[in-house]
């Protein structure tokens, strides 16, 4: 399990944090703020699930935020506007979305280009697309939407955990399975420990990368949706710099952005230790809200060089070997 | 490389010579140029006033993405300078308001050098946090608020003339040639070059490599500062939630498009702002012609992928055989 000791020390900081929160403000430790924790953070944790496998797999994907405003809009006109049945709309938007995904992976693998640059590209694609179709917030009056937003899981203590939740905790367990025992899971892995590698080893380099954009681009999508269900409205500015809170938030969980490393349930913990500190600012009352950036650039700070100190250590052996040789 | 314009400019000039007729097309008075109380009004000065803080960008970027990084912390950088330049404005003389406001973009560089060259971080992470907090203190600066000032001095710096040119576009007329000096008269752009071509051979041959990477991300944070004082000078206040907001892409944009590569080695200075002023020739040109700034978005992603694709090893790998081929017959 090469993965494990970072996303060990991202689960001690969660649960340390938590009751850090938890002494000072006992309330925190209640099922109510935990089961809004995850309801809040649910459409963050879906597409931050697509960004883990992007980034083991040593790309980028800077669209995802663009994808999920472009999808709330879509969604609420295809519903409201053109008439269509909720369900018609989201198999649209998610083939749509899983096809814009696949494009960008195949224009990065086909011209050999870097990823940061081609879903930049996207970015600007998606959200401009989503302007084109509505500069407007279009609210969704469907009564699916209702009957999601009001279906919710008692939990003990009177927390209720929401159906966008469910969706976001069956996602995230999904891909850390689709991560840890399938063949493309490691699939992933060795492409972002070597591509070259990983090509020589008999890997389809070119149709999975396609296939992880485009597992990025279709969780951007679900995440979209989800968004829609949260604020019951479909917006072109929705998920502005979401793109930016998932980077952190998968680096925060103990995956290298360099690849090769990393886990879906570390980027999970990510999240929701973001999720924490807004939780802990909200409580505090006093505290405004640009502190959330600073401590959460702080985090990054702190787990990069942790990281960076990890693949110093795991490095040293290597060299003492080769210097013993020589 | 000694010429400011090396012949691979020829593509960008006939992109901006192109995208400037189309602009003349949907506006037929763009190239009108008046001069009133000793300042030129017009369409074309426009552009340059209005690209002035992403060609100052650029000019910092273009170094770091020589070296084989990235800064994407400089729109963030701007919010902070701008926030303290405007913070200080009523009650400092104008020296010190810049002194302060270049100084932390100068600090903020060093900090993001110090991350890349020193603890040896990937730079598109390094940049990330600061990118991520950035944005935050500058919110801390003005306490959440917008802070306006009225001070002629700072106000001049943004909206002035010299020579008949708005004061924002002549310092970054000033700062391409003092950039362009201090790297081409000397041997530091090779080096900076050579750095990003391969940094271990480079350091093997005796190169700083260290010292080059740190230099280059001060550089980019003290552009980055002064880009953030132009910002706010030219509206008179500072709005850390969206000074600089999402510029750190335009002037990667701008570099790229002036055919530096991401993965390092050979860069050009004024073919980086001249992608400056493509983009802005561009949005001014949707602006002018009626249609929806929202059509900014998807002509700027259209560009991205052309200029890419035309970039692309794969396609270039074609051009070269070609151009092989055809001086083999020749």
């Amino acid at each position: 399990m090469k993965g494990l000791p970072p996303v060990l020390i991202t689960a001690v900081v969660l649960v340390a944090g938590f009751a850090l929160c938890a002494v000072q403000f006992p309330n925190i430790a209640s099922t109510r703020v935990v089961g809004n924790l995850l309801t809040d953070n649910a459409f963050l944790g879906i597409v931050a699930t697509g960004m883990t496998f992007v980034i083991i797999s040593g790309g980028i994907d800077l669209s995802v935020g663009s994808v999920i405003g472009f999808t709330t809009v879509f969604v609420a006109l295809a519903i409201e506007r053109w008439g269509m049945p909720p369900l018609v709309a989201f198999v649209a938007i998610l083939a749509l979305s899983a096809a814009f995904g696949a494009a960008m992976g195949a224009v990065i693998h086909v011209f050999d280009l870097p990823p940061f640059i081609v879903t930049l590209a996207g970015m600007f694609l998606a959200r401009g697309a989503s302007f084109l179709l509505s500069t407007q917030s279009v609210p969704i009056t469907a009564p699916v939407y209702s009957t999601v937003s009001d279906f919710a899981l008692r939990l003990p203590g009177g927390g209720r955990l929401t159906a966008v939740a469910i969706i976001m905790l069956t996602i995230v367990i999904g891909g850390a399975l689709l991560l840890k025992l399938t063949r493309f899971g490691a699939n992933v892995y060795a492409l972002g420990g070597s591509r070259a590698t990983a090509s020589l080893m008999g890997v389809a380099v070119g149709r999975m990368t396609v296939k992880i954009y485009m597992l990025s681009s279709l969780l951007a999508g679900i995440a979209g949706i989800v968004f829609s269900f949260y604020t019951s409205a479909g917006y072109s500015l929705s998920a502005v710099g979401v793109e930016l809170d998932t980077i952190a938030a998968v680096v925060i969980g103990g995956t290298l952005l360099t690849g090769g490393q990393g886990s879906v349930i570390g980027t999970f913990f990510g999240v929701l230790i973001q999720g924490m500190i807004q939780t802990y600012i909200n409580f505090d009352g006093t505290l405004s809200s640009w502190w959330t950036k600073i401590a959460t650039g702080v985090l990054l700070f702190a787990f990069i060089v942790l990281q960076q100190g990890l693949v110093a250590l795991a490095r040293r052996p290597v060299v003492k070997r080769a210097g013993a040789v020589s | 490389m000694t010429a400011l314009l090396p012949r691979r400019g020829l593509a960008q000039i006939l992109a901006l010579i192109v995208i400037l007729a189309v602009d003349r097309v949907v506006s037929p008075q763009f190239f009108d140029l008046r001069l009133q109380d000793g300042r030129l009004f017009g369409s074309l000065i426009d552009v340059l006033n209005r690209g002035t803080p992403v060609a100052l960008l650029s000019l910092g970027m273009v170094l770091v993405i020589a070296t084989r990084g990235i800064d994407l912390s400089v729109g963030a950088v701007m919010a902070i300078s701008g926030a303290i330049a405007a913070s200080l404005a009523d009650s400092h003389s104008l020296t010190v308001v810049l002194a302060a406001a270049l100084g932390a973009g100068l600090i903020c560089g060093l900090w993001n050098g110090f991350l890349v060259a020193v603890l040896g971080m990937q730079p598109i992470v390094a940049t990330l946090i600061l990118m991520v907090a950035g944005r935050g203190i500058a919110q801390l600066i003005t306490e959440g608020r917008i802070v306006t000032f009225s001070s002629p001095d700072l106000v001049w710096l943004g909206n002035g003339s010299i020579l008949g040119l708005p004061v924002p576009v002549a310092i970054a007329l000033g700062m391409l040639i003092l950039t362009g000096t201090v790297v081409r008269a000397s041997a530091l752009g090779l080096l900076i070059e050579a750095t990003g071509g391969n940094a271990r051979a480079s350091e093997l041959a005796g190169v700083g490599t260290r010292a080059m990477i740190l230099a280059v991300y001060v550089w980019c944070g003290v552009c980055a500062g002064l880009a953030g004082v132009i910002a706010a000078a030219d509206i008179m206040g500072a709005d850390a939630n969206n000074a600089g907001l999402w510029l750190e892409l335009d002037a990667i944009l701008a570099v790229v498009i002036g055919g530096t590569s991401l993965f390092g080695g050979r860069f050009s200075l004024v073919l980086a702002v001249l992608g400056a002023l493509i983009i802005q020739t561009m949005n001014t040109g949707i602006l002018l012609s009626g249609y929806p700034p929202e059509f900014n978005l998807l002509v700027k992603a259209v560009v991205v992928l052309a200029v890419l694709l035309l970039q692309s090893p794969k396609l270039s790998g074609v051009a070269g055989v070609v151009t092989r081929l055809r001086r083999t017959k020749a």
